[in-house]
């Protein structure tokens, strides 16, 4: 009697809480639909993001003997802070390493390690830089896995390589670079507070907070890609809507605008896989 | 002493660079940004080949390029406008709404062979029914009903759809008739959807 009291207590209390938290839920997804059809989505779906598929399988990616030299990342693979330490390394990131003699960003180390280390070839890396459907990116999962890993960490980069503050300088200049048929830099859409294209928020990435808006939540699955996606590719697509050519993956403007993109962000806690439209 | 007579043309023009972000900024990032890309579909590398108007707004920015340089710059794109061969400035709203509603062109990942989308919505309200619009541009909902249809507004709206540098210098509106993305028979059709009285931004 006394257990099936406390065991109707138990549902009781748990019908009334998912009652309580389903309502919420709905209310804020519905007043929050009518801005942003992802803010309903992530009601949906909680702290369930699907990157964690991403995330599983760049931990394999990292920690397994692979390539033509067979060797695992995890023993070779130097983010910044060390043979194989992952904690906090995407938060230190672009910086400059000495065995590349570049500033590089999380994507460009990746390929420098996968290719040095495991013996890969460049451009097999980088012709399967985007997965597509079932053939997944060992990139975008190595991204997924290493990003996690800074999670609720700030972002910090003091620029004391002379090659930093250049690329700082260099991306900068390419933020307000304007070009092609339309005109566009980056800052013609970003560089005003409040601002949104259609009904997407434009985040102002030349302050701290629409820098730390945007840059703590990459990479992040894209829904209506249905694939995670890394800075690289976020920052390739707004060029390609900017009317101009093809940016090159881990190519110098890439860097140093994720460099100009991270350093604006400075402070800002890693949130990162994020979940995005 | 000769030496320093050399200088002083440098000496001079060092408070003068100092209010832009520097004169190399934009070869910089043009030198980068071309090791960086490469060609894809109609996206040429000449692409990353800045005008006059663009390279000023670049060096100054997010400040504004002084209003000597800038007088220049308006006057020049000011020339290149052109007004209907037939003196007729309005089209078809429907096909305007049409033109305003769509998002592609001249990116590398559009076909060519199609005409260019103006994106009006992007950046604007229009249509007092689409609720998908953007506030980069100020609203144009009710434009004719608020502005008439004198031939000097039809011809001043013509002229800012046509380029809108020749007005705001760094405006973030694209040069729709100088940059050859919409052609003229598009523009009559965006003007028709601003004026016209059954159109719906005016309904």
């Amino acid at each position: 009697m006394k257990a099936s009291a406390k065991k109707f207590g138990f549902w009781l209390a748990a019908a009334v809480t998912a009652a309580c938290s389903f309502t919420a839920t709905l209310v804020w997804a519905q007043s929050a639909a009518n801005q942003d059809p992802v803010a309903e989505y992530r009601a949906m779906f909680g702290d369930d993001n699907p990157a964690e598929l991403w995330l599983t399988r760049g931990k394999d990616l990292w920690t397994a003997p692979r390539g033509p030299k067979h060797v695992a990342l995890a023993n070779t693979c130097d983010l910044g802070m060390g043979v194989g330490v992952i904690a906090g390394a995407y938060a230190h990131l672009p910086r400059y390493f000495v065995d590349s003699g570049r500033v590089q960003d999380l994507e460009s180390r990746l390929l420098t390690c996968m290719v040095v280390q495991q013996g890969f070839k460049q451009a097999d890396l980088v012709a399967n830089r985007f997965g597509d459907g079932d053939r997944k990116s060992d990139l975008e999962a190595l991204a997924a896995y290493l990003v996690d890993a800074s999670r609720g960490v700030p972002i910090s980069l003091p620029l004391d390589h002379p090659q930093e503050k250049r690329a700082y300088a260099l991306g900068e200049a390419i933020f307000y670079y304007r070009a092609g048929t339309h005109d566009f830099s980056c800052a013609t859409c970003h560089s005003q507070p409040d601002k949104r294209i259609r009904l997407q928020r434009l985040p102002d990435l030349a302050t701290p907070e629409g820098a730390r808006e945007a840059y703590t939540t990459w990479p992040a699955y894209r829904v209506s890609q249905g694939e995670v996606r890394t800075m690289e590719w976020r920052l390739g697509d707004c060029f390609r809507q900017q009317r101009l050519p093809e940016m090159t993956y881990g190519s110098d403007a890439a860097i140093a605008l994720t460099m100009f993109l991270a350093k604006n962000a400075e402070g800002g806690e890693l949130a990162a896989p994020g979940l995005k439209r | 002493m000769r030496i320093l007579i050399r200088l002083m043309p440098l000496l001079a023009a060092v408070p003068l660079l100092s209010a832009a972000a520097g004169p190399d900024r934009n070869a910089q990032a043009r030198a980068a940004m071309q090791s960086s890309f490469k060609a894809h579909g109609q996206a040429g590398m000449e692409r990353l080949d800045q005008d006059a108007t663009q390279a000023l707004c670049s060096r100054y920015a997010p400040g504004m390029p002084p209003g000597e340089d800038a007088a220049r710059a308006m006057a020049a794109n000011r020339a290149s406008i052109r007004y209907p061969a037939d003196g007729n400035f309005l089209g078809d709203w429907k096909r305007g709404e049409a033109i305003a509603q769509e998002g592609t062109g001249k990116q590398y990942s559009d076909d060519p062979g199609k005409p260019s989308g103006g994106n009006c919505y992007a950046c604007h309200r229009l249509s007092g029914d689409e609720v998908a619009y953007g506030t980069i541009g100020p609203s144009l909902y009710q434009f004719g009903k608020n502005r008439g249809r004198s031939e000097e507004m039809l011809k001043l709206t013509w002229s800012m759809i046509y380029d809108m540098k020749a007005f705001t210098l760094c405006s973030a509106m694209p040069r729709f008739g100088s940059r050859g993305i919409l052609d003229e028979q598009q523009i009559k059709d965006v003007m028709a959807l601003l004026f016209d009285p059954d159109s719906p931004v005016n309904r």
